[in-house]
Formats: C-alpha cells, sequence, structure tokens
C-alpha cells in the first residue's frame, strides 16, 4: 500500500515538473500581456503585473488593424476549410469506392503528390496566380481547397474503405442513385473522419503564414499571422501589447480545443497511424 | 426487414437485366465526375507546377524577364554558393540535433503521461497546449522569453547565479534557441506514441510479470522495440519537417536570418531568392535539390527501419 503510494506521489513530481516546461511560458505570456510598459521592463522578472492593466488589450487591438485582421482570417479560414470539407470526402469517397477506369493511376499519382514537398510548386503557383491577377487577393488561399488536397483525400479513402459495401448495394438495388448513396448514406457515416479533415485544415488556415506572407501584399488583406508578424516588425520593444495579441490569436484555438478535444486527438493518431 | 422486402419485389418485378451494362458504363460516368474536382487540381495546382518548376530550374526566369534556357548552370552556381551551404549546414546542425531530442522527449514524456495517476486528463491537457499556439505567436512568445535583458530565461538563470547568453542574439545560441522552443511544441508527436503505447498488447506485461521483469527490461524489451513503428513514423515526419523549417526562423529574424546569417535555413534562403531578389529560376534549383535530399533521407530511413522497426506479431 504504501510503496503505492509512493510510487504515484513520485509519478505526480516527475508529471509536475515536466508540466511546468510546458506552463509557463503560457503564464508568462499571459502575466506580460497586462503588465504596464514599465514592469515589462523591470530585471529580476515580477510575475503579479502591477496594476493589472486590462487596457492593453484594448490598446493592442487599437494599434494595429485587429478587427479587419480578425475578419480576413475568419473568412480565409471558413472558406478554405469549407472547400476542404466539400470536395475531399468526394474525391475519397470516388477512389474507395466507385470502380472507374484509370481510378488506380490517379490514386499514384495522388500518393506521389504528397512527397513533393510544397517548395517545388510554390514559385509556379505563384507565377499562375500573379499572371490571372490573384496575387493581392486572399484567392490564392482559398480556390486550391475546392479542388481537393493529397493527404486528406488519402486519409478519408482509407476511412471510406473500412465502410462495409453491403450499405452501397442495398441502396442501389433500391434503386438510389450514385449521389444521393455519397450524399445520404455514406457520407453521413464519415461524419467524424471529415470533422477531423476539416479542424486539421481550420488549424492549417488559421495559423498559416507562408501563405499569407507571398500572396497578401495589401495591408487591408493581412491575416492575424501575418499582422502579429508585421507589428513585431515595426513595434518590437512593447512586449505586453504583442503578448496580448498573442493571447487574443490563440484563445479561439483553446476554446475550440477544450469543445472538440477527443476530435483533437483521434485526428491526430488517426493520421499517424494510418499514414 | 422492409427494406429487403421491397428491394426483392423490385428487382422481381422490374426487369433490370437489361440496363446491366449500362448502369457499368453509367458507374464509371460517376467515379470520374466524383473525382473531377481532384483531377483539375491535381493538373492545375500539382502537375502543372511541378512540370515548370523543373523547367524553370534550367533557366534565368524571373517574374522581371522571361529568362533564358541555361542547362545546368543554377545547379553548378548553387555549388558555389558560400550561403547555399550554410544553409545547408544550419539546417543539417538543427535536424541532427532536434530531431533524435524530439524523439527521446517525445518518448519519455508519452511514457510518464501513460501511467495509471489521478488527474492524467489534466496533464495531457497541458502538454498539448503549446501545439495550439499559431506559430508566429509562438516565435514572438519565445522572443520575449529568451529576451536577453528582460526575458524571463536569463531572470530565472540569474536567480540561480548565471549570466544567461544572448540567445537568439548570439551566433552560438541562436539555434540552440530554435531547438528549444520546437521541443516545446511536441505534443503532436506526444499523442502519437501515446496512441503508440496504448496499442501494445498488455499479454507481453503479463509475460514479463510472470517472469519477473523490472521496469528496465520491461522498457528496453518490450515497450521500446513495439514503439519502433511509430518512432519510425515520427522520425519520417521529423526529418521531412525539419528540412522545411520556415515560419519559425523568418518570424523571429524579419526575414534577416541574423546573426550573421546563423538562422538562414535552407527553405529561408530558397524564399529569399525567389521572392527578395526575384531569381525565380536559381530558387527552383533549390527546391529541387530540396526535394531530391528529402527523397534520400526518406529512402534511407525506410531502408534501414528492416533492421529497427518490429511490429507487433512477428
Amino acid at each position: 500500500m504504501n510503496t503505492i503510494k509512493l510510487k504515484s506521489t513520485v509519478a505526480h513530481i516527475c508529471l509536475i515538473i515536466a508540466s511546468l516546461f510546458f506552463i509557463i511560458p503560457f503564464l508568462w505570456m499571459l502575466s506580460t500581456s497586462l503588465k504596464p510598459i514599465t514592469q515589462v521592463f523591470s530585471f529580476p522578472p515580477e510575475w503579479i503585473p502591477k496594476p493589472f492593466q486590462w487596457s492593453n488589450f484594448k490598446d493592442a487591438i487599437e494599434e494595429i488593424p485587429f478587427w479587419t485582421y480578425l475578419s480576413n482570417t475568419v473568412v480565409i479560414t471558413i472558406i478554405s476549410t469549407l472547400g476542404a470539407v466539400l470536395s475531399c470526402p468526394l474525391v475519397a469517397y470516388s477512389f474507395a469506392k466507385l470502380q472507374w477506369k484509370g481510378r488506380n493511376v490517379l490514386f499514384g499519382l495522388t500518393l506521389a503528390v504528397m512527397m513533393i514537398p510544397g517548395q517545388v510548386t510554390m514559385i509556379p503557383l505563384f507565377l499562375l496566380f500573379n499572371k490571372i491577377g490573384w496575387v493581392g487577393t486572399p484567392l490564392p488561399l482559398i480556390v486550391p481547397s475546392f479542388f481537393g488536397i493529397p493527404l486528406y483525400i488519402f486519409l478519408l479513402r482509407q476511412f471510406f474503405l473500412g465502410l462495409p459495401d453491403s450499405l452501397r448495394d442495398a441502396a442501389k438495388i433500391d434503386g438510389a442513385s450514385e449521389w444521393r448513396i455519397y450524399w445520404q448514406i455514406m457520407l453521413p457515416l464519415a461524419k467524424s473522419a471529415v470533422l477531423s479533415v476539416g479542424l486539421f485544415q481550420l488549424m492549417a488556415s488559421w495559423t498559416d503564414f507562408i501563405g499569407p506572407l507571398l500572396y497578401l501584399t495589401n495591408e487591408t488583406s493581412y491575416t492575424l499571422s501575418l499582422g502579429l508578424q508585421q507589428f513585431q516588425s515595426a513595434k518590437g520593444s512593447e512586449w505586453n501589447l504583442m503578448m496580448a495579441v498573442s493571447t487574443i490569436m490563440t484563445l479561439p484555438i483553446i476554446v475550440l480545443f477544450f469543445f472538440l478535444q477527443k476530435k483533437f486527438i483521434e485526428g491526430i493518431t488517426f493520421s499517424g497511424i494510418k499514414g | 426487414m422492409a427494406r429487403t422486402e421491397k428491394a426483392i419485389s423490385k428487382t422481381s418485378v422490374n426487369p433490370r437485366s437489361v440496363p446491366k451494362k449500362k448502369t457499368k458504363i453509367k458507374k464509371g460516368y460517376a467515379g470520374w465526375l466524383f473525382a473531377s474536382p481532384w483531377i483539375i487540381g491535381l493538373l492545375l495546382f500539382y502537375a502543372l507546377p511541378v512540370v515548370s518548376s523543373l523547367y524553370f530550374s534550367f533557366t534565368t526566369y524571373s517574374i522581371l524577364q522571361p529568362g533564358d534556357f541555361i542547362g545546368f548552370k543554377n545547379y553548378s552556381d548553387l555549388i558555389h554558393d558560400h550561403l547555399f551551404w550554410k544553409s545547408i549546414g544550419n539546417t543539417v546542425y538543427f535536424a541532427v540535433i532536434f530531431v533524435p531530442l524530439s524523439i527521446i522527449f517525445g518518448v519519455a514524456l508519452a511514457m510518464m503521461l501513460n501511467m495509471r495517476v489521478k488527474g492524467m486528463s489534466i496533464y495531457r491537457t497541458v502538454f498539448f497546449l503549446p501545439t495550439l499556439v499559431p506559430q508566429v505567436a509562438l516565435a514572438v512568445l519565445w522572443m520575449w522569453l529568451l529576451n536577453p535583458g528582460f526575458g524571463l530565461v536569463n531572470g530565472m538563470l540569474d536567480k540561480i547565479g548565471i549570466s544567461g547568453p544572448a540567445w537568439l542574439g548570439s551566433e552560438t545560441w541562436s539555434k540552440p534557441s530554435l531547438i528549444f522552443m520546437s521541443l516545446w511544441g511536441i505534443g503532436q508527436a506526444v499523442v502519437i506514441y501515446l496512441a503508440g503505447l496504448g496499442d501494445i498488447s498488455n499479454e507481453y506485461y503479463e509475460a514479463a510479470e510472470v517472469d519477473g521483469a523490472n521496469w528496465f527490461q520491461r522498457t528496453f524489451y518490450i515497450t521500446l522495440p513495439l514503439l519502433t513503428p511509430v518512432i519510425f513514423y515520427n522520425l519520417v515526419m521529423g526529418v521531412i519537417g525539419a528540412f522545411q523549417q520556415f515560419t519559425l526562423p523568418y518570424t523571429l529574424t524579419q526575414g534577416s536570418g541574423k546573426p550573421n546569417n546563423s538562422l538562414t535555413f535552407y527553405v529561408s534562403y530558397l524564399y529569399d531568392n525567389g521572392f527578395k531578389y526575384f531569381k525565380m529560376g536559381y530558387a527552383s534549383a533549390m527546391a529541387w535539390i530540396l526535394f531530391i535530399i528529402i527523397m534520400i533521407l526518406t529512402l534511407l530511413i525506410f531502408w534501414s527501419s528492416k533492421r529497427w522497426v518490429h511490429y507487433q506479431g512477428k
């Protein structure tokens, strides 16, 4: 009995020490975001803001065109996520359950494309979007997701392969069209996998940096990532305000995480095991 | 029940033997139709750019002028480009230190988080939180933590009597700083290790207990060997990710790679060539070299995996 107690105490101590490494930067971010600027530059550093300067958040929002950045980020995130969850399951289903000529070749190509680093396509894509006048608009960050993303197609295909054919056959005998079978039977069954993919795309889009850096040349079209980076370049010493912006930018994801905790973990394991 | 009856009556009443061939054609048609967004996407956003990128890598293409075909000149110029080699050196430095450390810490952390103690879900949440911080925010946060004069890290070091280095301002410490902050975000890999630990059948541990194996033996003869498939996955992903490092060093240095180009990574230099100097042919050649490097490393890891990756039941 006593050794068990000792063991669990030791375990807790180890876990708490490890946790400190992960939690302290967060607490430091919060603490700094509430400090007056004079206290930010006190050495040795102090933990408790004196006084709690909540107006930092207001100031930070006013110092940069925060609402513009936020709405740009939200629009890009939502539309590109929508594009991914509409196109990827459809293509994945076709790869997994439908018979057609050239399917295996195309699937092989999809796998091959997954291995090509994004840097290879980056320059020609930029030139392509430049030619059609999309540079400076968010379109290059939104439109491609409607045409499928190879990793998600692959993951969803694996998921569809695991669904029984009997359902499809039964619906077929009932005379349902291929579209109805997909939309009303198979897609609802894949809901959780589609949600995982949606979450991936949402996170990727929200935190994307290189995409906005390449394509959003106009300050009024900046996203939060790009805005924060610019703010940091321009006013590198206003750490309290920068920590406030960082907090605001991270908070929505953390809130989302607390609602969809299981989904986050499932998604990562799913991609890790299947991929 | 009703459904099958309906189905049977339907098939028997409606003679469906004739349109059989027709449905087969129709079936193929549906497949193409469903896949058509991706067929377009694959051609437009992948195939075409890959082919043009390869072509550009043999030209002096820039956005300002069409450029001339110059054969392998970009590639041979790269070999004599001092900064190119420096960027490879920095990238390899990061990969060689970060990837093994991330595996050691990741596995150790996963094993700790796999213990049966109260409140584990809280601990698991805590270590996962950093992965939710956007990269730019992560960079800004760590710039502040590692601030030489007023940062928390040097403040804590000062308390125990060490005067901390300039971290990101020092040529020696800039890459280790990057490694620290990257280790802070290893939560995703840990989640995969945790899933791997959960997949190890309990029978192995029961058998080991019967044989009187201690913790050390259980860890090194059961847990770690059976975790190798997951380690393998994280190794491949880690190496690929390390070679594509961009956002963190860019944000940390405002794109300059300072001090003294110690944070100029491979992709940072590629970006500079392509979008700062508009040497797009040169940058394309770099992209293809990157592709080849990643390919070779991945193949090497796959090839070596036969010797050290063990699957359960084999």
